[in-house]
């Protein structure tokens, strides 16, 4: 623990990932209090200050309703980090179990479940993503379905390679020697070996899964409004640039805040945990 | 007496794409109650297959074909399900291998790794009673600190510290067989012949028969009571050590023990890689049973 903080602190990248994090998560998890109009996360209009740039009252400007931009970046940050944290903790595990069985059991089993993973490795996740909210209705629960099921092969792959590498481990033998059964060894003897590269990853990839569900709803697949989402604020705001610049420039912002945090953060602790490339 | 482990003309042959290889010509072999046997042979030979199949790891190959009689303790282990030949393990018989760093699992302690295997036999323990009967037998492989090992991970010991850890487990259930396969082949000579000591006493202690698989001949004449000399899967000799080792007949045997380098430095010995002669009938000195 002294250790992962020395060498936290000693990579000032990696504390500005933890430092950026910290933010978002707490600017979301208590977005009522901080946001100055909290009401602005649903259907409010005002068009007496509709589409105001930058000021002392609204510092992030209004939208085109009158809603002020900073509050309902707040909101926003709330749907990304759940869809983020809910899509990483059903793909993970998911694709952890299918990888550690193709991996450690082999044979038939082995090479069926990773074809059915190269399946959907070869499709482009954005457009298996896009094809699946185009027959679902598109709400933030089938959105993180959508990112779900595009999302979880990688984990197989990673823990799949893991796994075969580690099956010819000398504490593999020794334990079959022992007579453990093939769960305990998967599960008790070489998934805690792939746990460093499982935590690793599922950091670098919340800020991928907030890229990708804003590019969802920044097709209009995702959330819908008036549900304030990072995605869907720049699409509104993509027909007035330059003019209302405020618009799209505010969002996009915290698009790139939210996955940089993460990827200097991921990048942090993969040095941590000594995780290999 | 029934042995504990009685080979019968073992076959075994791994088939694959129609391709098939031979590698066990049928092996005669068996191990008395707290007997030391020592199976010494070149590299390929057969020796670790042998002890893959006596442990039931080599039947959860598909590719391997195996036939003849392997009877433990009386029982035929043929005729054991995978299941029951897995419960088996780490119970009535164990393992200790060449790296014993490579052994133990990285992420856990010592202490986590004996718990599981104590349970192994009794799953009842409480976590004190198994911390309580680790340290004893860290105690028995004369570890000077079994404290600080039960909560070190393997990597911070040496390989020496690992490979007493490992005797230890091996051994923590009181099984009837040890199989050693090259134990301390990855250590230097001087910590490998100290766990060779340990291991002898503690075998005798614990009334353990072992099958020592070596190429080693030094550590072989020092430790077992009978050898076999297996060569290209078949068993070429066999008997007491000290007859084998005072009067190798067979050409195989004669060439093995030639190839032992001296420390006088006349130079490596010439040996024929291969030979007719090699290929002889089997020689038996008798001996036990």
């Amino acid at each position: 623990m002294i250790r992962a903080l020395r060498i936290l602190a000693a990579n000032p990248m990696s504390l500005i990932g933890l430092l950026l994090v910290s933010i978002i998560i707490l600017a979301a998890t208590f977005a009522p209090l901080l946001a100055p109009y909290p009401t602005h996360n649903g259907a409010i209009v005002d068009f007496a200050y509709a589409n105001k740039a930058p000021n002392a009252r609204n510092w992030m400007g209004t939208d085109l309703v009158g809603r002020d931009i900073f509050s309902r970046i707040l909101y926003a940050f709330r749907i990304s980090l759940t869809l983020g944290v809910v899509v990483l903790a059903i793909a993970a595990p998911v694709g952890t179990a299918i990888g550690l069985l193709a991996g450690y059991v082999g044979g038939w089993v082995g090479a069926v479940l990773m074809r059915i993973v190269d399946v959907f490795l070869s499709i482009p996740p954005l457009v298996l993503a896009i094809a699946m909210m185009g027959v679902l209705e598109p709400t933030l629960t089938n959105a993180m379905l959508a990112v779900t099921v595009m999302w979880w092969p990688w984990y197989a792959r990673l823990v799949y390679s893991i796994a075969r590498a580690e099956r010819e481990e000398g504490y593999v033998l020794a334990a079959e020697v022992m007579g453990a059964g093939t769960p305990h060894i998967a599960f008790r003897e070489i998934l805690p070996n792939c746990l460093p590269a499982i935590v690793t990853k599922m950091t670098l990839d919340m800020g991928f899964v907030i890229i990708i569900a804003s590019s969802l709803s920044f097709l209009g697949l995702g959330v819908q409004p008036p549900t304030p989402d990072l995605g869907s604020m720049v699409a509104e705001g993509a027909r007035y640039l330059p003019d209302s610049w405020w618009l799209t420039v505010f969002p996009g912002l915290a698009i790139l805040v939210a996955v940089f945090g993460f990827n200097l953060l991921g990048d942090g602790l993969r040095e941590i945990l000594e995780v290999d490339e | 007496m029934t042995p504990i482990l009685d080979i019968q003309n073992l076959k075994l042959s791994f088939k694959s794409m129609g391709h098939k290889v031979d590698v066990l010509h049928g092996i005669d072999l068996f191990i008395n109650a707290g007997e030391k046997v020592a199976l010494v042979g070149e590299s390929g030979s057969g020796k670790s297959v042998t002890a893959r199949i006596v442990l039931g790891l080599l039947q959860e190959i598909r590719s391997a074909k195996i036939s003849g009689d392997v009877s433990f303790n009386g029982t035929d282990t043929t005729s054991l399900s995978r299941k029951q030949h897995a419960a088996l393990r780490g119970i009535e018989m164990s393992m200790i291998f060449q790296d014993p760093t490579s052994s133990l699992n990285p992420v856990f302690t010592i202490g986590h790794q004996f718990t599981e295997v104590l349970r192994r036999s009794n799953k009842n323990l409480s976590q004190a009673q198994c911390d309580q009967r680790a340290t004893q037998l860290l105690n028995d492989v004369s570890i000077p600190d079994p404290q600080r090992v039960l909560s070190a991970y393997p990597f911070q010991l040496s390989g020496g510290m690992n490979q007493r850890v490992m005797i230890a487990m091996a051994l923590s259930n009181q099984p009837s067989l040890l199989l050693a396969d090259e134990p301390g082949t990855a250590l230097d000579v001087s910590v490998q012949a100290q766990t060779l000591t340990l291991m002898r006493e503690l075998v005798a202690d614990y009334g353990t028969a072992v099958l020592l698989i070596s190429h080693n001949l030094g550590v072989v004449r020092e430790f077992a009571d009978r050898v076999y000399v297996i060569y290209q899967g078949r068993i070429v000799e066999d008997g007491p050590t000290a007859a084998i080792f005072a009067n190798p007949l067979h050409a195989y045997t004669q060439a093995l023990m030639d190839a032992v380098p001296r420390i006088v430095g006349s130079g490596l010995p010439e040996v024929p890689e291969v030979s007719d002669a090699f290929l002889a009938p089997r020689i038996s000195h008798g001996g036990a049973g």
